[in-house]
């Protein structure tokens, strides 16, 4: 019996003015070792070359990396593009510098879950292995 | 089939017609996954097979493909032309997982409405592309795309592939690769309709460009061909000799188009198709086959692998 399982397919983008992509890349890494077809749109994104880039590649996930604070308008502004453009089905996860009392504000607009700094790269991996199957059940 | 299905592959269909890009990257992820409803959609987009010139950009790595497709997109574009993109790199046969790279320096792109592009693991292909590219291309000309640009990694034999797919085969090198394109294989020789030298801006290319040319005269036969590969320094990094190539690949098409070698590709393309679709669909019937009783009488050594197979092949049918 052969039973081919689903690749999913993760967008990793860096939305926000700060240069630093070193962070990004290391995840990049590590889900494409997880077996992931990993996506990397490079820095400087806009919310809406996030957002169309998400949807051309159809995504099951997209992965925000921002370490420049303004995690609070561009991660909102993420999420609600891509469902504008009918991407409801899309996990939303976001990581950086990013205060705990944020969080909650975070997740009621639309980010699925959001990792603070020094996660350990199993834990987004495995956050994705889990939520990934369940998020697009078809 | 069930019932619902055809319907809502034919709404995904229509969508794709009426340049919907939900529609068009839905209907990719269908064709490229294999999913049930892959076949009713290539059987609605078929008609539109041929429409597009499909480029094959093939090189080594690191020649500047990705950034040298930024630069045509940007050329085509000022044409007026809509163009698609499908960009493949390898997956690795341990994890699955591939890193698909080549989004970053097409993403300046991304939000302009005639620009479509999806990166592609080449999912245990051997050959640099991916087993779905064909119905990845008939669902873009389906969207009505006039170029559709295939980037594959070539790294030594993979280069042959991209020929059975595309029209047009602009082969990349750079003249840092030095002794290399001087050593490059007869295979690679004859799949290029155009030699492209990028990175022109680092130095060296009339020595890249001349030893590029003689090594092509040296394999050519001695009765003139209607189409010999031309060879083409540029720059991705800063557009230089884009213009010309961008010409070149025009007159390719043309050439195409006029001669009786447009149809010959097209009909080798077609075949190339039928012969990835027909044995996945073998393979897999076949592989379905195999029992846990096949593999007991295997270790009794009651049965034996020849006899296993025919039994097992004996019966398939489409
Ligand atoms: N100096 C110079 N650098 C270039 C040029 N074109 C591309 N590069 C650089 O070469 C590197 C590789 O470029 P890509 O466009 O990613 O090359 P590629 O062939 O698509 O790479 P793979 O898809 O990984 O095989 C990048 O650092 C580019 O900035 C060029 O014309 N001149
Ligand atoms: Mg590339």
């Amino acid at each position: 019996m052969v039973t081919e399982k689903k690749t999913y397919r993760v967008l990793i983008a860096k939305p926000g003015l700060d240069g630093h992509d070193r962070g990004a890349k290391v995840i990049v890494r590590a889900l494409r070792d997880a077996g992931f077809e990993v996506i990397y749109t490079g820095i400087r994104q806009t919310p809406e070359m996030i957002a169309e880039a998400a949807l051309q590649e159809d995504v099951d996930a997209v992965g925000l990396s921002l370490l420049s604070g303004a995690h609070m308008t561009l991660f909102p502004q993420v999420a609600g593009l891509l469902k504008k453009k009918g991407m409801k089905g899309v996990l939303l996860f976001g990581g950086g510098i990013i205060p705990d009392e944020d969080v909650p504000a975070l997740k009621k607009k639309g980010v699925h879950q959001v990792f603070g700094p020094g996660t350990p790269l199993s834990s987004i991996v495995g956050y994705l292995q889990e939520n990934l199957p369940r998020a697009r059940g078809k | 089939m069930r019932a619902g299905s055809k319907a809502s592959a034919a709404a995904l269909a229509q969508g794709v017609r009426a340049g919907d890009k939900r529609s068009l990257a839905r209907a990719l992820s269908l064709l490229i996954d294999e999913a049930p409803d892959a076949d009713i959609l290539i059987q609605k987009f078929f008609s539109d097979s041929g429409r597009a010139q499909k480029i094959g950009l093939s090189g080594p790595p690191g020649t500047g493909k990705s950034t040298l497709c930024g630069r045509l997109i940007a050329h085509f574009r000022g044409l007026g032309l809509r163009v698609g993109v499908l960009a493949v790199d390898p997956t690795s046969p341990l994890t699955g997982g591939a890193f698909l790279g080549d989004r970053l320096r097409v993403q300046e792109h991304v939000s302009d409405p005639g620009v479509f592009m999806r990166s592609l693991g080449s999912r245990g292909m051997v050959g640099g592309v991916s087993q779905t590219i064909f119905g990845a291309i008939h669902a873009l000309e389906a969207a009505g795309f006039s170029k559709i640009i295939v980037e594959t990694v070539g790294t030594g034999q993979d280069e042959v592939t991209i020929a059975k797919v595309a029209d047009t085969v602009a082969y990349v090198t750079t003249p840092q690769l030095g002794d290399e394109i001087q050593a490059m294989k007869a295979g690679v020789m004859e799949i290029g309709d155009v030699f492209v030298v990028n990175k022109a801006d680092l130095g060296g290319k009339d020595k890249a460009v001349s030893d590029l040319r003689s090594a092509l005269a040296l394999g050519r036969g001695p009765e003139k061909k209607p189409w010999e590969p031309p060879v083409v320094a540029v720059s991705a990094a800063t557009g230089e000799g884009v213009p010309e190539l961008g010409k070149i690949l025009e007159d390719h098409w043309r050439h195409l188009m006029g001669s009786g070698e447009g149809r010959a590709r097209r009909s080798a393309q077609h075949k190339e198709e039928l012969s990835l679709y027909i044995s996945r669909r073998l393979y897999r019937k076949a592989l379905d086959r195999i029992t846990d009783e096949d593999l007991e009488r295997m270790l009794d050594h009651r049965s034996d692998p020849v006899a296993v197979a025919r039994r097992i092949l004996k019966p398939v049918r489409g």
